[in-house]
Parts: structure tokens; sequence; C-alpha cells
């Protein structure tokens, strides 16, 4: 009886003493909902997290399915980074509800939204009603195209890491002092790229460009879709075309999930060019981090301006 | 926030300071100070913007329209005033909690927000959603007497759902679902969701729709069809389904990987529709589900299900006294989805059936019905959706009579927020008596956003 306690005493000794070089050692799983979190997540990470995300860089973040597969990922992870500002309202709340993980529940110290870092543009200001569109009642979700954004993300990211991992807190600065010294070099040559473009007029397909032309001194004068969601409609597109041509826009932008025959018939009308551009990584197989990201688009607008 | 206001306080009295060294000898370097500084601030003020957004969702409205929302109108030839249009409001939006809480407070006093979730008062209230569901019906009915299916009367304001949905705590969720009839009100769902259990397991108290088989679960909104199939109504009670107060606890399962697999155990008080009556305190029914899924591509995956319930029935001995008579049904569902996540909005497909076996306990035998239903819906294009459904079942008191029938529905989305649905219903009763009807749907919602069933 006595051996036996004692026996058990040292166990649990030794499980005390072992856990935190256990805890250590064991990587943070976290989980993003899109590929851009992801990205921002992974420079600041680095090697002491695992991170997946939910929705692939081609689709459309609005519109995502809430596939069980999800759960597997979500009941495993430590950290839930969301986009916020509604962009996932329609599928990751039941995600969340059902993933049995107590840890990434809203409010929980696992789930984090990101929006509150970044500048958000596009608050709509007064009453607000669905007759401005489907989406983006609480300003503009796409903010991640916005460099600057991008650093303050991570930033938020690696504080976040090093509240649930303290032990690594000091790593996870170091990177992300790194990321932002990278992220600043990138912006000189990216601001030097498109310097010569500044006040080119562009139409996108949908409002997820905002926060990138802000920041590289474009001007959107218009979307194909007549309210944030909503599809085109002949009517509007007559109006946008009418535009285009008063303006001489010549580039229409669209992301890589919508279809492409309104923005041609624009493109034919009014003789501008209409490229696919990424507003995620891994919309192309080759940008795989959010340098990248930046690198495709910029060399995009640049051969469509040409 | 407020070392961060000290902060923003103490940059703001240093420009000037930085100003007045003109005579020193690097102006370049001066510059690149400045300019950090002013980045430095702008930080700032963007983080706390941030941590004004999470604490009120919407900040104090000056009347002025999104600027999104009326892209055409910009101003031309202006764009650097129309780029810097959407930052105006901020600095307002910004200082008021700084100044003092009335501004904070003042938010009430504006017009009313009905934009749902964004509404200023968020924080304290619940997402209130409301679903309407109008139903005109035309076509011969030719419903037999003892015919489970009953016909839909010509003009209906069939449903009028109202929801109630909030994150309680980090624990905790609750939704409710009430449903309004033309004449009364019925308590559809209501329960507290518990989420933060250890060992994984999610628990639900309260009144729900059973986890027996795919169609018992949903809502009449989220149908892809404007009436329920056969087999749902001869069997397992139909619109308002095994819908009861009680329990559910589910979890998920170890699988192989890649393997998504949830077990489900209910006990309900033992009341549901004309599928389950409860005599006694002792007379609680229970329903099973495990469920199974795989992503087979990343745009194909396979849903499949296996369903137990049972519960004690309304059947009666020959001296009119309650028998202790039981019910038994058993059920296997299979979906295939497709969706390719490139074309995600334009593109989809859902085939799905659900068979089903009723063991009814009654005087004098007791009678096995079997029922399915097998359907297929296609998107073809963003707002339109159209689909087919055959129908085959027994009814769950007379498991000679089967009734069969055929529909096809044509579903167009004006936007996600309403639905205009036609369907063509074909009814071959058990007496060899036929109805073709054309059913008419129009769905619309109001408020909070809800996510979108899978
Ligand atoms: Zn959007």
């Amino acid at each position: 009886m006595h051996k036996g306690k004692r026996l058990f005493v040292s166990l649990i000794a030794a499980g005390v003493l072992l856990f935190p070089t256990l805890a250590s050692a064991k990587k943070l799983n976290v989980v993003t909902a899109t590929t851009d979190m992801a990205a921002l997540a992974q420079e600041v990470g680095g090697d002491r997290i695992n991170v997946e995300a939910i929705a692939k860089g081609y689709q459309d973040p609005h519109f995502v399915e809430a596939k069980p597969s999800f759960l597997l990922k979500l009941r495993q992870a430590d950290l839930l980074i969301v986009v916020g500002l509604q962009l996932e309202i329609g599928w990751l709340p039941p995600l969340i509800t059902q993933s049995g993980n107590p840890r990434v529940q809203v409010g929980a110290a696992g789930y984090l939204d990101a929006s509150q870092f970044a500048e958000i543009l596009e608050i709509p200001q007064g009453v607000v009603t669905r007759a401005m569109g489907d989406v983006h009642p609480l300003g503009n979700p796409h903010y991640w195209l916005d460099p600057d954004n991008g650093r303050r993300v991570a930033k938020g990211i690696a504080g976040k890491l090093g509240e649930i991992d303290p032990a690594d807190s000091a790593y996870f600065q170091e990177r992300f002092q790194d990321f932002d010294k990278r992220l600043t070099a990138a912006e000189q040559k990216w601001d030097a790229e498109m310097a010569p473009y500044r006040g080119r007029k562009v139409v996108t397909y949908h409002n997820s460009f905002t926060n990138f032309a802000r920041h590289f001194h474009l001007d959107v004068i218009g979307y194909v879709e007549p309210r944030p969601g909503i599809p085109p409609t002949p009517s509007h597109t007559i109006e946008l075309i009418g535009l285009m041509k008063r303006e001489n826009c010549r580039l229409v932008l669209v992301e890589p999930y919508f279809d492409l025959k309104t923005p041609n018939s624009i493109g034919s009308a009014t003789g501008a060019k209409v490229l696919v551009y990424l507003p995620s990584v891994g919309g192309e197989k080759q940008v795989t981090n959010y340098f990248e990201l930046f690198d495709y688009d910029i060399d995009l607008i640049k051969k469509g301006f040409q | 926030m407020k070392t961060g206001m000290v902060g923003v306080f103490i940059a703001v009295f240093c420009i000037p300071v930085w100003g007045q060294q003109t005579n020193a000898p690097d102006l370049a370097a001066q510059n690149a100070a400045l300019e950090q500084k002013v980045r430095d601030l702008e930080d700032r003020l963007i983080a706390l913007e941030g941590k004004v957004r999470m604490l009120q969702s919407t900040p104090p409205a000056p009347a002025q329209p999104a600027a999104e929302s009326q892209p055409a109108a910009a101003p031309p030839a202006e764009p650097a005033a129309a780029q810097a249009q959407p930052q105006v409001p901020v600095p307002p939006a910004e200082t008021s909690p700084v100044q003092g809480q009335s501004q904070v407070t003042s938010t009430g006093g504006n017009l009313p927000n009905y934009g749902g979730a964004s509404s200023a008062a968020k924080a304290l209230n619940p997402d209130v959603s409301v679903i309407g569901d109008f139903i005109g019906a035309a076509g011969n009915t030719n419903t037999p007497p003892l015919a489970t299916l009953q016909p839909f009367p010509s003009l209906q304001m069939h449903e009028s759902e109202i929801g109630l949905q909030a994150i309680i705590d980090p624990y905790a969720r609750g939704d409710f679902f009430m449903s309004f009839g033309e004449e009364g009100v019925n308590l559809e769902e209501g329960y507290i969701t518990f989420t933060a259990l250890p060992g994984g397991f999610v628990a639900k108290v309260g009144k729900m729709r059973s986890a027996f088989g795919k169609v018992n679960m949903m809502h009449n909104h989220v149908l892809p069809w404007v009436d329920r199939p056969l087999v749902s109504t001869n069997l397992v009670g139909g619109e308002d389904g095994i819908d009861d107060a009680g329990f559910s606890v589910e979890r998920i399962l170890p699988a192989p990987k890649g393997i998504f697999l949830e077990a489900t155990g209910q006990v309900f008080r033992g009341d549901s529709a004309d599928v389950f009556t409860a005599a006694n305190r002792s007379d609680v029914s229970t329903v099973a589900h495990l469920r199974g899924y795989k992503d087979l591509t990343e745009s194909t995956n396979l849903d499949l299900g296996l369903s137990y319930a049972r519960g004690h029935n309304d059947a009666m001995l020959l001296n009119g006294s309650t028998g202790d008579f039981v019910t038994q049904l058993y059920g296997a569902d299979a979906t295939l989805r497709w969706k390719p996540l490139r074309r995600s909005i334009y593109h989809s497909f859902v085939g799905r059936t659900e068979l089903i076996w009723s063991q009814r306990q009654q005087f004098p035998v007791e009678q096995r019905a079997f029922g399915f239903y097998t359907s297929a819906d296609y998107q073809f294009g963003r707002r339109w959706f159209g689909g087919g459904r055959f129908d085959y079942s027994d009814r769950s008191r007379f498991d000679n009579l089967t009734d069969k029938g055929a529909a096809a529905t044509l579903t167009y989305w004006p936007s996600e927020f309403s639905q205009l649905r036609g369907e063509y219903r074909f009814t071959h009763y058990a007496e060899n008596r036929d109805s073709h009807e054309f059913l008419m749907q129009l769905i619309f919602s109001l408020g909070a956003h809800g996510a979108h069933p899978f």
C-alpha cells in the first residue's frame, strides 16, 4: 500500500517535471479561416506551429461549405484565427459549435479575430440595410491586401501565440521583427514598381481590392457587382460600361472564383483588359506565401496597364 | 487602451518639438524620423480603432452612406479624395470613447439599424432573424380519407419562423426558433448547446429536432422542396417530425485519417407528432445517430448515416386503454455532394436518399412499414436550381397501404435572402387515387445572417 502510494507520488512528480518540456516540444496547432491568415501565422509561428487554413485560396471566402472534415482540424486546434467582420458568418459558426473544442470557442483564449488589428475601410455609417448588399455590413473584410495591415495582423498573431505559448513568446517576437524587416524591404520594392501607375483607374468584380488600391494609390471607380455579394445586373453593367468609357478605365480585375462572362463583355465593350487577380495566398499554386501574393498581383497589374 | 492614448498624446506633443529643430544639419534624416513617427501614430490609431470595434460592433454614425455601396457615383477625377473618403469618419469614431462615455451611449439615440447582426445593441441582444414562408397551391388534391399526406390550402402564410441566437459565454450558445403558423405558435426548437465540455463532447438541452436522418433535422426553409417526402410524412411525423424536449450528446469518434465519424445519442420525453406518445413519465423516447463523412476530392464528398429511434406510440387496446405499445424506427441515409471550389457560387449538385423502416406495435398485429425517397438537386446558375424527387412509402399504421409520388422543383434566388420556388407534385395514393399539384413558395429572410446548413 505504502509502496504503491510512493510510486504514485513519484509518477506524478515525474509527470509534472516532464510536462513543461513536453509542452514546449509540442507544436501549437493553428487553424485559420483563410490562407492569408495561415500565411501570416506561418511567418511569425515558424517551426513552433502547425498551421492549416479551412478555405482554399481560390475559393470565395464568403461562401465556404461547413464540411465535417473541417471539424477534424478544428477539434485539434489550440488557436483559431478568423478574418472577422462577418466574412465567415455563413459557415464558420456551426463548425465552431460542433467542434467540441473548448479552446477555440468565441471569447475563449484560442479564438482570435484578426480584424481588430487591421485598418478597416468602408465601414458603413448610419443605417445599415440589406439593400446595400449581402455582405460586408461591418466594413470591408478583405483588409489583408494592404501590406501594412499584413504587418499589423502578424504582430497581433505573434502576441497571441506568445500568450498561448509563453515559453516561445520571445521566438515569436523575433520572427515578427524579421518578418517586419523583410516586409518593409518588399514594400519599398512594390511601392517603386507601382509608382508609375499612381492614380490609374480600375474596376474590380467584388470590392475585395479596396485596401490594395488604397495602399498602392490606384483608383477603383466601380464594381461588376452592383452591391457587394449581389450578382451583376444588365442595367448596372451598362452603367458601368458608360462610367468606364467616360473615365477611360482600362483594367478590370476579377477574383478567381467569379464567372468571366460579364467581365469579358465589359472588356469587349470598353476595350479594357480583363485579368484574374489573386485576393488570397494559394489562389495559384505558385503563390505560397504573403510576399508571393503581392509579387504576383503587382506583376499582373503592371502587365495590365502596359 | 489608456496607455495607448497616453502614447498618442506624447507622440502628438513630440511633433512640434521635432519641427522646431530646423537648423539641424540632416533634414532628410529628420523627415524620415518624422515619417516614422506619423506611421507609428497611425498604427496606434488603427490599433485603438480595432479595440473600439471589438467593444462596440458599430461605430457612432455620422449619416453617410457606405462608399462601397455607391461605386458608380464616386466623384470622377478625384482619385485621392475618393480613396481617402472611407477614412474621413474615422477620427471622430476614434476619439469619442476617450472624450467620455457619452458618445458611446449616444449610439442608442441614433436611428435603429436594420442590419441585424450589425446593430449597435448586438453586444447585449441575440441575433434576431425572421423567415417568412408563403405557399400557394393549385391542382386536384384527391386525398383519400386515411392518407397521412394533407393537402396545402390555396394560399397560406405557412410559417413565420423567428430565430433568436446568441453565444451565451465561452462555454455555451443558445438557439431559439419559434414557428408562427397562421393561428398558433409553436416552439420549434429552443436549446442550449454546451460547447466546452471535456472529452470533446457537445451537449444540447432543450427542445430540438432529433438527429433521426437528414430531413427530420431540417427546418422548412432549408429544404430543397416545398413539401417533405412521403416517407417523412408517413413514418416520421412529417413537418413536425421527431421534435421533442430532452437532451442530446454528440462526439466525434476516432477514425482512420480523413474520415469523419460522429455519434449522437438523444433522450426525449417521448411526444412527437403522431410517431411517439408518452402516457407515463417512463415512456421516454431515444434516438441514436451515427454519421460518417469523407471528402472524395476537394469538390466531392460522401455523407452516410445510420439512425435509430424508439418510443411509445398511441395505439390502444380493444377496450380503449393505452397498450404500452412501442414504435421503433431504423434509418439509413446517403448524400453525395459536388461543388467545384473555383465556381462554388455557380454550380453544385446534391444527390440524396433516405430509407426508413418502421416497426409499430399495435393491436392486433405489429405493422412493418418501409419507405424511402431519392432526390437530386443541381445548381445550374448563380441563382437557379432544379431538382427532382421520387417518393415511395407504406403508411406506419397500415403497412399494406403504399403511397408513391414524384416531384420536380425549380428554384430562383433573387439574393441570398429570398427564394422563389415552384414544384410540381404527383402523388399516387394506395387507394388508387392520383393527384397532380402545383406548389409555389416564397421564402424571405430578415435580420441576422444565419449560417448555411450543410
Ligand atoms: Zn467581400
